[in-house]
């Protein structure tokens, strides 16, 4: 009994101890990591702004039906004294900006509504609809209105909604853009298709590869094994500069081919999707080689030998023997292909052109460019949902367990 | 307690250091630009206040901007902003408001109200050029027939080879417009509608497959210099060595904004003040940019006056900032996925 007790505390000591160990990359990947990705995916979904601008503008516009097309003047009364409030704080500005990315053109409206209403005692109009109407005719439509109710909870889904090209109509209904708004679910397919593309080749390119190098003896094998890493260490930028040099309308490979008569015109085979695929693939080789390499190596030879010796054909060896003891390392190669590729930037931007472009260069388009940070947020977003059900599948499919990293 | 006594002596030491040297961090377009900015406006008042500045460039937009202000974290002070983005960045409260009454008079002794050219003096800027966006050739590539029409430029018969644009919808849907036939004053009336928003890009698809899409204004003289396409738009002043198609051309000012937060508020008005005095702004002819200020024009000879853009006023229009404010973001979205067809 005594003993048993000691143990225990002995243990709990250990694990206090491990964890102690780990405390400081916990608390670097909690504070560096996790929190500024939840913070930023918040944004995505919670936009209090406009109930904060016009909360009881907000609260009296529950009522308001479309079909009316104007609220109750009680409504527009209270509209126009926040107005006011806003415009002499010269926050009418923030107002605009907030309701014009929801509605293109309400921003204009606001402003000058504001502009009207600071120099005017809001007691002395007779009819606010007309007021409105002789400040711009566009009060009239009740997308505008409807855009005000809609802003009730602070919570939105407009932005996930226009990720994926989807907006809610007048009746509030969830429905697709208008076609030529049609832009990231073209570009998300289009991504994943491209991530899958090149993991396909890795796998093709990396399993002959592989095996070639894990039949060697270990000390030829690890001298081999420095052309697969010595890319892997060599600069991003230096690679892709590289592949443009190579690839471009005047570069090696034209230039090469023309002389030999294969072509009589340079290839454009820069600043497309071709040119995104081929240097992914490369870049992206060593991720699928060195799990592959580790799982072949692995392979208890004595097995193929087995399977010989009761008579399989080498095709049967292969593949009822040989390919099901690797599969964990395939497994893993692709995944981390997969995952590496749907999020990639760096690559796509500079040799993508414009239709080798993908779902991470549109992010970054609405970071740094549009100053749309709300709808640069619910791509993200989505797009760490799909890897994130990607990654389920896989553990339901293959088992993360079996996961074999070399 | 040795310890905390020397501590505290380093870093007081440290914040008065900050303090002795005054520095103001000036962001503008860089290139031929800067360098005519850097010896009229940046290098005079260095000078003449024994302030150091620091000269930097940016691409332009408000992104970074607002990065700088939402975060806290202000490294600019003050920056040199297209109109077309400075609706935008003034609405959503990225700058400081600025009351132009500490402006000095001009050289002839008019008021800065009235010396300044009315669209100048925005409420948070103070314009210190007026430029164009207009589109120019290479006379070495040419060859015989010379464009001189908007519709030069998408008439790929008659002109053959790359056209090298700024990647955005700004400029672009209205030239497809004029040069599809719209005359340059209805350009944001017709651009306003769906139908006139599909006939810009329905014209802009006859170039579509010819055009080299460039970020900054850098590339496009670059691009012409080599011979990569045969036309390019630009910022009229970056096509000093190359001959300038008025026709259509975008006419807009560019001002100095001061950002919202920052430390060297007075300091930053002062360059303000000192920057867009008359002779300043005048020297910015160099690169083909008029005055902001009518005294400033008045130092010019009237050659020089020529090549400015505000002799060729009635070949184009103004480029409509509160248009681009309201429709900006939605025009941009339809452009880039106009981009991304085939």
């Amino acid at each position: 009994m005594n003993e048993d007790n000691s143990f225990k505390q002995k243990d709990r000591k250990e694990k206090l101890k491990a964890f102690a160990l780990v405390s400081p990359l916990l608390l670097f990947v909690l504070v560096f990591f996790i929190t500024p990705i939840c913070i930023i995916l918040i944004k995505g979904i919670y936009n209090p702004k406009i109930k904060t601008l016009l909360p009881n503008t907000v609260v009296s516009m529950q009522t308001y039906k479309y079909q009316n097309v104007f609220p109750k003047d009680e409504t527009i009364k209270i509209l126009l004294s926040e107005l006011k409030v806003l415009a002499k704080e010269r926050n009418s500005g923030i107002l605009s900006e907030e309701l014009n990315r929801m509605v293109p053109g309400f921003g204009s409206v606001i402003k000058k509504t504001s502009r009207k209403i600071k120099k005017i005692d809001i007691e002395n109009i007779e009819s606010y609809k007309d007021f409105l109407l002789n400040i711009s005719k566009r009060w009239e439509n009740p997308k505008y209105w409807m855009t005000i109710k809609r802003a009730n909870d602070g919570f939105t889904l407009s932005y996930v909604l226009s990720a994926l090209d989807l907006e809610f109509n007048i009746e509030g209904k969830i429905v697709q853009k208008d076609e030529s708004l049609r832009i990231y679910l073209p570009i998300l397919l289009k991504t994943l298709y491209m991530a899958f593309l090149i993991t396909l080749i890795t796998m093709i390119l990396a399993y002959p590869t592989s095996y070639y190098l894990a039949s060697l003896p270990k000390s030829k094998a690890n001298l081999l094994m420095i052309f697969v890493l010595l890319p892997f260490w060599t600069s991003i930028l230096v690679r892709i500069v590289s592949w443009i040099t190579l690839l471009q309308q005047k570069g090696v490979a034209n230039d090469v081919m023309m002389y030999f008569n294969i072509i009589n015109q340079p290839l454009d085979m820069m600043f497309n999707q071709f040119a995104t695929i081929v240097t992914m693939t490369h870049i992206l080789l060593p991720f699928m080689i060195l799990p592959l390499y580790g799982s072949m190596r692995s392979v208890d030879q004595t097995y193929i030998r087995a399977s010989s010796s009761l008579g399989a054909n080498p095709f049967t060896t292969f593949f009822k023997v040989y390919f099901p003891l690797t599969v964990p390392g395939l497994s893993a190669g692709a995944i981390l292909v997969f995952i590496i590729s749907v999020g990639y930037y760096i690559t796509p931007a500079l040799v993508g052109g414009i239709d080798g472009q993908m779902i991470s260069n549109m992010i970054e388009f609405h970071m740094r460019t549009s100053n749309n940070w709300e709808l640069a947020s619910a791509m993200g977003g989505i797009l760490l949902i799909i890897t994130i059900t990607l990654y389920w599948v896989y553990d339901k499919l293959v088992g993360v367990n079996s996961l074999k990293l070399g | 307690m040795k310890k905390i006594v020397l501590a505290a002596s380093l870093i007081a030491s440290l914040t008065v250091s900050s303090f002795a040297q005054e520095t103001l961090t000036v962001i503008s377009f860089g290139g031929d630009y800067g360098k005519a900015q850097k010896k009229h406006m940046i290098d005079p008042f260095v000078k003449q206040s024994g302030v150091k500045v620091f000269f930097d460039d940016y691409k332009g937009g408000s992104a970074e901007l607002k990065a700088q202000v939402s975060t806290g974290q202000v490294k600019w002070d003050v920056i040199d902003m297209e109109y077309v983005d400075l609706e935008k960045a003034c609405n959503e409260n990225l700058l400081e408001r600025i009351d132009p009454s500490f402006l000095p008079k001009g050289d002839d002794g008019v008021d800065a109200k009235d010396d300044f050219y009315p669209m100048a003096i925005n409420e948070c800027a103070i314009g210190n050029i007026f430029w164009a966006t207009a589109f120019a050739y290479n006379e070495k590539f040419i060859g015989d027939v010379k464009p001189t029409t908007m519709n030069d430029l998408f008439d790929l018969k008659k002109f053959p080879g790359k056209r090298a644009l700024k990647k955005r919808a700004q400029i672009n849907l209205e030239w497809a417009l004029i040069a599809d036939g719209v005359a340059p004053k209805d350009v944001y009336d017709v651009l306003e509608t769906d139908a006139g928003i599909k006939r810009a890009f329905a014209k802009l698809d006859t170039i579509k497959d010819s055009v080299i899409w460039f970020d900054s204004w850098s590339q496009a003289p670059q691009l012409l210099n080599d011979g990569s396409v045969i036309l390019a738009q630009a910022a009229n002043g970056r096509l000093t060595q190359f001959t300038v198609v008025w026709d259509g051309q975008a006419f807009d000012l560019d001002g100095w904004a001061i950002v919202k937060g920052t430390k060297n508020l007075e300091l930053a008005k002062k360059f303000i003040a000192s920057s867009t005095s008359s002779v300043p702004l005048s020297g910015m002819k160099d690169v083909n940019y008029g005055p902001t200020r009518k005294s400033g024009t008045k130092l010019l000879t009237a050659e020089e006056q020529n090549k400015l853009p505000t002799a060729h006023l009635e070949e184009g229009f103004k480029v409509d900032s509160g248009f681009w404010s309201d429709y900006g973001t939605e025009l941009n979205e339809k452009f880039n996925a106009w981009l991304l067809k085939k």
